[in-house]
């Protein structure tokens, strides 16, 4: 008797919590859904008040993000481009330079290594205020300030958690297989990419993600580095238009643009989810 | 080290156990230091050029007077001085810390609440995860140009705006960050709440613990690793907040709004208080290695309890 009513309880128990979490999940999405909706309201209404619906006055279809997309002197579609490129190559460059250093440093383990190493740990508490300056002057001076060189910049500045990462996931491999490989005739850059470089798979993708989040996202070293009349990132654009002093676009437009930048997140979030999850939750347990 | 590895003639027991221990046999080793150049080349050379040259200027920087990094004129300690006197740089450290305490705090509390939520086996949880997570992937500046509308849209009906007052600027940023993090500590925190051992929970029960008791005595104590990672996290990421500042308030009212790292940058911007700008930035990467060396002392504590 007294069991089945505790059981009824639970039920209820979790039947309210499960509407709870519900309602707070609605009142989660409501910022990305207020903006999805001014996308569709012609700029007045936009600034009237950005709670209302669009209604067949204020309608304009599409149209704000052809505007968004292509209006100014530099147009947004530019931005997303230099992004990716930006994005992918540092990326890229940092996924194979590092997890080749890493398995470098924890095999050869030599006092440069060890310094190496400490080093990389060390940059990983520092904060970006303590180099900015000094660093848009290198890059200036070393011509690493287009989308195709800033690579290099993201490369140095991110190899910390990268190498931390994989020098902790290359010690747990065991030895004797890449020592196989060797007797079996492999020197270290077959060995690497053969043997070594598969079994590296899920930091790859731990470290992937976070590098890739980052990267994507960053915006005051881009805008520090990068020449803004002839490049920019998603992030300087945004926060260029905003100020409106390079160019301005009505405020309709501009909501069509910020729901452009948070659209490709989704969905790649939507598509890798268990991943991303994982990895940025490996990131900071690490970190 | 480097002897040992490479001329294994005759070894000695003693160098014997240090050549087991470094792991590989020296062959392969000797082979891979001929490779060097191309394994770790790369990630040096590009270290060097975007954080230990830059990291070792700024220190340096930081005791002169510059206006251009190639004529700087040596002051002492003088920018530091500057800098302490500074009131901005002092209001910007105590908005700092309130906010920094403010968001830890909240952003906890909900994470670990959300998380408890989501394991007792409610239905759904998998979607509810998926949204509470998502705002974490948007970028710093994104965020705080979507909120600066939405609460500008609000304050608006009440003819104000969230650059009128710096309270509307703190909690305004309070909270976007918490809309930004909470989902990403909810999923340390759900990891840690799996991982609390099955049969305590079990012994709880049949002992006649409430679900309070449950939670404050079985619970809890399991999950401090969890609890002492998101603090540091939250705490770091608040101190360090820098895109969400620029976006939302970029400062206003009067940089009433400004915190450590937007204070710094500011300072670069102006010819005259570059060099004191550094030295406030040597300052901020000292106060955040302190938290930094905090958060690694008590996570190692808690490694050795577990």
């Amino acid at each position: 008797m007294g069991k089945q009513k505790s059981i009824r309880q639970e039920k209820t128990r979790k039947t309210i919590m499960s509407i709870v979490l519900a309602i707070i999940c609605i009142i989660y999405m409501l910022p990305i859904l207020v903006i999805l909706i001014n996308t569709f309201k012609d700029a007045s209404s936009v600034k009237a008040t950005i709670f209302a619906l669009p209604n067949s006055e204020t309608f304009v279809g599409f149209e704000n993000y052809v505007t968004g997309m292509t209006a100014g002197s530099f147009p947004f579609w530019k931005a997303v481009l230099f992004n990716v490129i930006i994005t992918v190559c540092s990326t890229f460059l940092i996924l194979l330079f590092c997890s080749m250093a890493a398995w470098y440093v924890a095999r050869v383990n030599s006092l440069f290594c060890k310094i190496f190493y400490y080093l990389c740990v060390f940059s990983m508490v520092v904060p970006f205020q303590m180099v900015q300056f000094t660093l848009s002057k290198t890059a200036d001076t070393l011509k690493l300030n287009t989308p195709l060189t800033i690579p290099v910049i993201y490369l140095g500045f991110g190899a910390g958690l990268a190498i931390f990462m994989f020098v902790g996931f290359a010690k747990s491999i065991p030895i004797e297989i890449e020592e196989a490989a060797s007797i079996d005739g492999c020197g270290p850059l077959r060995t690497y990419f053969m043997v070594v470089f598969p079994m590296l798979k899920p930091t790859l993708i731990s470290v992937g993600i976070l590098e890739l989040m980052w990267v994507w996202n960053d915006y005051l070293l881009p805008s520090l580095v990068l020449d803004l009349g002839k490049y920019r990132n998603i992030p300087m654009h945004i926060m260029l238009t905003q100020k409106g002093s390079y160019g301005s676009v009505d405020l309709a437009a501009m909501m069509a643009m910020v729901f452009l930048s948070i659209l490709p997140v989704i969905i790649f979030y939507l598509f890798c989810q268990k991943y991303i999850i994982k990895g940025v939750a490996a990131g900071a347990v690490k970190g | 080290m480097k002897k040992s590895s490479s001329s294994a003639a005759a070894p000695t027991p003693k160098k014997l156990k240090r050549h087991v221990k470094s792991g590989h046999s020296s062959i392969t080793k000797r082979s891979m230091r001929k490779w060097s150049w191309l394994f770790i080349g790369p990630v040096f050379v590009s270290f060097i050029i975007g954080f230990i040259w830059p990291f070792g200027q700024g220190i340096y920087l930081s005791f002169n007077n510059f206006k251009i990094v190639s004529k700087p004129q040596f002051v002492g300690l003088s920018n530091y001085e500057k800098a302490f006197a500074d009131e901005t740089f002092m209001h910007a450290f105590w908005f700092t810390a309130l906010f920094a305490v403010t968001s830890v705090i909240l952003i906890n509390v909900l994470a670990f609440a959300i998380a408890y939520a989501l394991t007792q086996g409610v239905k759904g949880s998998n979607l509810f995860r998926t949204v509470f997570f998502m705002p974490n992937l948007i970028g710093g500046i994104v965020l705080g140009y979507l909120w600066s509308r939405i609460f500008d849209g609000i304050l608006s009906v009440y003819q104000t705006s969230i650059l009128a007052k710096a309270e509307y600027g703190f909690w305004g940023l309070i909270i976007l960050l918490l809309w930004q993090q909470v989902g990403y500590m909810m999923i340390i925190y759900i990891a840690g709440l799996q991982a609390v051992p099955e049969d305590m929970l079990e012994a709880a029960k049949i002992d006649g613990a409430t679900k309070t008791q449950t939670l404050f005595r079985v619970i809890i104590p399991n999950v401090m690793p969890s609890i002492t990672i998101c603090t540091f996290l939250t705490l770091t990421n608040s101190f360090k907040l820098y895109d969400q500042n620029l976006a939302l308030t970029h400062g206003e009212p009067a940089r009433q709004t400004e915190m450590l790292a937007l204070n710094i940058s500011n300072g670069f911007s102006a010819m005259n208080t570059r060099g004191m700008a550094q030295a406030k930035a040597v300052v901020f990467f000292l106060l955040v290695a302190v938290l930094g060396i905090a958060q690694l002392v008590a996570t190692r504590k808690k490694e050795v309890q577990q």
